[in-house]
């Protein structure tokens, strides 16, 4: 079964007829051709799909594209604008908050949001805040370092 | 890790979904964050998927005579920030606030995991406690369930595959009232290896009110009765509290899995229960 969905991606409105059954991240990595969003897991733990709907982090690989019908999705390739990174994004590249980088678009938006809704966490409070992606390089230490970096500037 | 296929409707009310329900062998979509993962694994395959996810009705927080009505689609993230359920209800709100993690909270709903009845799901213990009541809808009818008669056993509810869940109904808590709800954290998932929720009430010294809620432990939550009647009437002393916990698992057949074993797991239940009751107090 093939449905019409509206979707606002990264500010382009786009319409794609899509299986019901098809999965957010095959829709956006796939259909649209952002590969921003990475498979990790596959199974809802690592977080590495992330993409924020509607303001709020999800993980792509847990919704169907029918689902985001009608919303506003933005992906890692959404956060620079005008060639300007993302406090987020400069944040990580300063502090080093990654080796491999494919957890990194995930760690990116969820870290987003989380600044957005605590902006000036503690340590326990961001590790907290990222439970829900991994990363199997960094030990995690330049990613808190990171996300304290990006709060300041943000916050600041 | 593709679903099969199945045939999907989004319907913008609660009447639109419940005829859906009369008219087709279809499964309700909430947040996903239970279907969706077992979709792909094919573990369910629904010929048809109903998404309750645009019914604005569903998302309601209010207050009625003493008693907290949430909407069925509330996200665990809507239920543990609003002001108005930290206050009114804050067993609840400290439960959703330790599920999964911040994309799950953002998108797992209150009734779906309520209808889910995973085992190891937090929100059962601190509904046993709470004495909730599930409001069930159907084409025609609707009626009302106790928490007690709802858990039927792992993944199975009182609800039937033509209803849905509207609403839950919580108890406002008495000015006095302490809670807490402790875990231990599967640290991959997130799950309750074990999880209590327990509200004491004190009444001049002693504990007038003891309701105890677990989960984790057996193939669905349940009210620890026997801790509860241990409790009430005592001074609530660490004595009491560690020989009332002592009962938490009395009849209960535990569970056993590859995370812990059936003894592994009733230790950690009294430990967690005297931890959850000492919290409350």
């Amino acid at each position: 079964m093939k449905t019409q969905i509206n979707v606002c991606i990264n500010g382009q409105e786009r319409t794609d007829e899509v299986e019901s059954r098809l999965l957010l991240i095959h829709y956006l990595r796939e259909v649209v051709g952002l590969k921003g969003p990475h498979i990790g897991c596959e199974t809802s733990i690592c977080g590495a799909c992330t993409v924020a709907l509607n303001g709020k982090t999800v993980k792509s690989c847990a919704l169907l594209a029918v689902q985001a019908d009608g919303q506003d999705i933005v992906t890692v390739e959404g956060l620079a604008t005008d060639g300007q990174l993302h406090p987020v994004q400069e944040a990580f590249w300063n502090e080093h908050g990654l080796q491999c980088g494919f957890c990194t678009p995930g760690m990116l938006m969820t870290t987003r949001e989380l600044i957005e809704r605590n902006p000036d966490p503690t340590d326990e409070e961001i590790r907290h805040g990222l439970e829900g992606n991994l990363c199997r390089c960094t030990g995690y230490q330049h990613i808190v370092n990171a996300v304290k970096s990006a709060a300041a500037k943000v916050g600041g | 890790m593709i679903p099969q296929e199945f045939n999907y409707s989004r319907p913008g009310t609660v009447q639109e979904a419940v005829d859906l329900l009369a008219d087709h062998d279809a499964k309700v979509l909430a947040g996903g964050m239970s279907l969706i993962p077992l979709m792909k694994l094919r573990l369910s395959a629904p010929e048809h998927v109903v998404d309750l996810g645009r019914i604005p009705d569903l998302s309601r927080i209010t207050e009625n005579e003493g008693s907290l009505h949430l909407g069925a689609l509330l996200t665990h993230h809507q239920v543990a920030t609003s002001a108005l359920v930290q206050e009114k209800c804050p067993l609840i709100a400290e439960t959703a606030a330790h599920i999964g993690d911040a994309q799950v909270r953002n998108m797992g709903t209150l009734g779906g995991s309520a209808a889910h009845a995973d085992p190891a799901a937090d929100y059962p213990a601190a509904l046993c406690a709470l004495e909730a009541k599930v409001r069930l809808v159907r084409k025609d009818s609707e009626r009302v369930v106790d928490i007690g008669d709802f858990f039927v056993d792992a993944l199975t509810t009182a609800v039937e595959p033509e209803e849905i869940i509207t609403e839950l109904i919580l108890p406002v808590e008495e000015a006095g009232t302490g809670v807490s709800y402790q875990k231990l954290r599967q640290p991959a998932s997130g799950f309750a290896i074990v999880g209590v929720a327990a509200r004491i009430r004190r009444d001049g010294g002693r504990i007038a009110m003891a309701r105890v809620g677990v989960t984790g432990l057996a193939a669905s939550a349940y009210r620890a009765a026997g801790v509860e009647a241990l409790l009430e009437g005592s001074e609530g002393s660490q004595a009491d509290v560690a020989g009332a916990s002592a009962a938490v698992d009395e009849g209960i057949e535990a569970i056993s899995d590859l995370h812990a074993s059936s003894d592994y797991r009733r230790h950690v239940a009294r430990v967690y229960t005297a931890r959850a009751i000492l919290a409350a107090l």
